[in-house]
């Protein structure tokens, strides 16, 4: 007598199938879901907002008067913006992923630490604010300009940087600093020359992904107070400032006084999604570039 | 041809048919000793009581079945063992004379010395020429012609240079397994040490490369004393002037190379070899 009888088998296979099938309907019906939405999201803003991009909306400057309004100054300000926040959370987090990877020894207080830092990253954006207007903004006493919002921004994505270079290091092979230890190298030697040449492509899409977060964060900057006055442009990290997504911000609020605000704010919408495509790109293009296999 | 000299008698015999090295080799430099070694990982007792001398420009084989401690003790030979952050050492080795295990002998210089060869072959994902330079260059050397001459010299020290003269800038990853682990000897060789460790280096190679690598071994010997760990043991009776048998991390024999294979003086050390165990 057999366990795995022929004739039950036949009588289930049509249900296995049909159950087998009906998963991926499912499945593909979530990811057209997906799809969908984020396709009719884009229609609108388009629809919205293409016919309100020229070269005059792009280079000039803010105005009450919607159809001479520009976006030159929120443009400008995500620059300078993004001019604090890569240099710092890439010094940083690349710092404090190599400390906790390499130099820290494992146990029960670095894996506090570590827990702590999966946590911060999952921490609400709104709570930095407060957190950049409480240190940067008052206790330091910068005022709502650049460097306080790119601190804040950069305290916002440092764990998303500080975790993606950890994983990165990690996946470097240990056979391969192993050989540089073995040939005398002395530690920062055999981190410079491999393991960080062979982590960057990690590390580099990590910091690209976590830049175009801090791009189109608008809550913490709300928060440390950016004005929607009409502001001169910034030449510089000391300027006061406005960013895209907070223009895309105090536009759509106002969109019941002014109706030509809505295309407006939806016009803007697409320069920062177009900004954010080319990052996100990027990081993929680097990540095919540089994989590699050891 | 050797050349052995009768004790207490001014006649010098001189031998020219007759290779006898066990003759020649009592009088043959020590390189490591190591005296009453033991090591633990955390609780595990891995490496008891070892006792070790071994000898210069010889080709030392370490044999023993699995988790026998035979790897553990090549890594202390050159302190790889301290990348293990639970690892307690007792004991005295010393590398010419000086004690290697005391924090005075700083590892960089150690390895430099002592250079090593893994089991999986593991070039850095750079281009040929930069494996071999890695070394000189990590010490210090930035003069481009005498990086020139070390790479040219260590690929040829390690006959590989007629396959990749052509090819130097290309990445070491486009090698074939046999032709990389001959590459990293060759890297090793370009930090001019004394002795070579080699941790099972053909166990993942095919047998044509085993081959090339074992005779490589018989070239190096000139030169370089050679600590080698093989699970193969017609490997080590092939290539090995003496031999160690390690169990349970316990060096059960230690002795020539014919010695062991032909008429060990212990039980085990015969079981093992005869193939009843491991």
């Amino acid at each position: 007598m057999k366990y795995v009888d022929v004739t039950q088998v036949q009588k289930r296979m049509n249900g296995r199938i049909l159950k087998n099938n009906s998963f991926k309907v499912l499945f593909l019906l979530a990811t057209i879901f997906g799809l969908i939405v984020l396709g009719v999201l884009i229609a609108q803003v388009l629809t919205d907002g293409l016919s309100w991009i020229n070269w005059d909306f792009i280079s000039g400057k803010l105005s009450t008067d919607a159809n001479r309004a520009g976006i030159m100054g929120a443009i400008l300000g995500t620059f300078w913006v993004m001019v604090v926040v890569a240099p710092v959370t890439l010094i940083i987090g690349i710092g404090s992923a190599i400390y906790l990877e390499l130099y820290a020894k494992k146990g029960r207080v670095q894996s506090f630490i570590q827990t702590n830092i999966a946590n911060l990253a999952g921490v609400p954006s709104i709570v930095y604010g407060i957190l950049g207007l409480t240190i940067f903004v008052r206790a330091l006493d910068f005022g709502n300009i650049v460097l306080a919002g790119g601190l804040t921004l950069s305290l916002l994505v440092l764990p998303i940087v500080i975790v993606a270079a950890q994983e990165a290091i990690r996946s470097v092979p240990q056979h391969l600093s192993e050989a540089s230890y073995g040939m005398g190298a002395t530690k920062w030697q055999t981190i410079k020359n491999i393991i960080l040449p062979a982590a960057l492509p990690g590390i580099l899409t990590g910091a690209i992904l976590a830049l175009s977060r801090a791009i189109g964060e608008t809550a913490p900057l709300t928060v440390i107070g950016i004005p929607a006055l009409l502001i001169p442009f910034p030449g510089g990290i000391f300027d006061k400032f406005t960013a895209l997504p907070m223009q895309i911000y105090y536009w759509t609020l106002d969109s019941s006084l002014v109706e030509e605000y809505a295309n407006l704010a939806a016009a803007t919408i697409v320069v920062l999604l177009l900004l954010l495509f080319i990052l996100n790109s990027t990081a993929i293009i680097i990540r095919n570039k540089f994989q590699q296999r050891y | 041809m050797s050349v052995s000299i009768a004790k207490g008698n001014t006649n010098v015999k001189i031998d020219t048919t007759v290779m006898q090295p066990t003759a020649v080799n009592s009088d043959k430099k020590v390189v490591f000793d190591t005296k009453d070694l033991n090591l633990w990982y955390g609780d595990t007792h891995a490496l008891k009581d070892i006792n070790l001398p071994i000898y210069e420009k010889e080709v030392t084989a370490i044999i023993g079945p699995s988790g026998c401690g035979k790897s553990t003790y090549l890594k202390t030979l050159n302190r790889m063992v301290e990348l293990v952050p639970s690892v307690r050492t007792s004991g005295v080795i010393t590398y010419n004379g000086r004690e290697i295990l005391s924090k005075s002998f700083k590892v960089e210089e150690l390895r430099t010395r002592v250079g090593m060869v893994f089991q999986k072959p593991n070039p850095f994902p750079k281009s040929i020429y930069d494996n071999i330079a890695y070394g000189p260059k990590i010490h210090g050397i930035r003069n481009k012609k005498i990086i020139d001459e070390i790479v040219e010299k260590s690929l040829r020290g390690a006959y590989i240079w007629d396959e990749v003269k052509d090819r130097l800038k290309e990445n070491a990853y486009g090698l074939s397994g046999g032709q990389q682990q001959r590459l990293c000897i060759a890297r090793t060789l370009a930090i001019e040490p004394d002795v070579i460790l080699m941790d099972e280096p053909t166990s993942a190679l095919d047998p044509k490369s085993t081959h090339k690598i074992e005779d490589l071994i018989q070239e190096l010997k000139q030169d370089y004393s050679i600590v080698i760990v093989t699970h193969n043991m017609q490997q080590a009776a092939r290539i090995s002037d003496r031999t160690a048998f390690f169990l349970n991390g316990e060096v059960v024999e230690y002795d020539h190379t014919d010695t062991i294979f032909t008429n060990p003086s212990d039980m085990r050390t015969e079981d093992y070899i005869s193939g009843r165990f491991g």
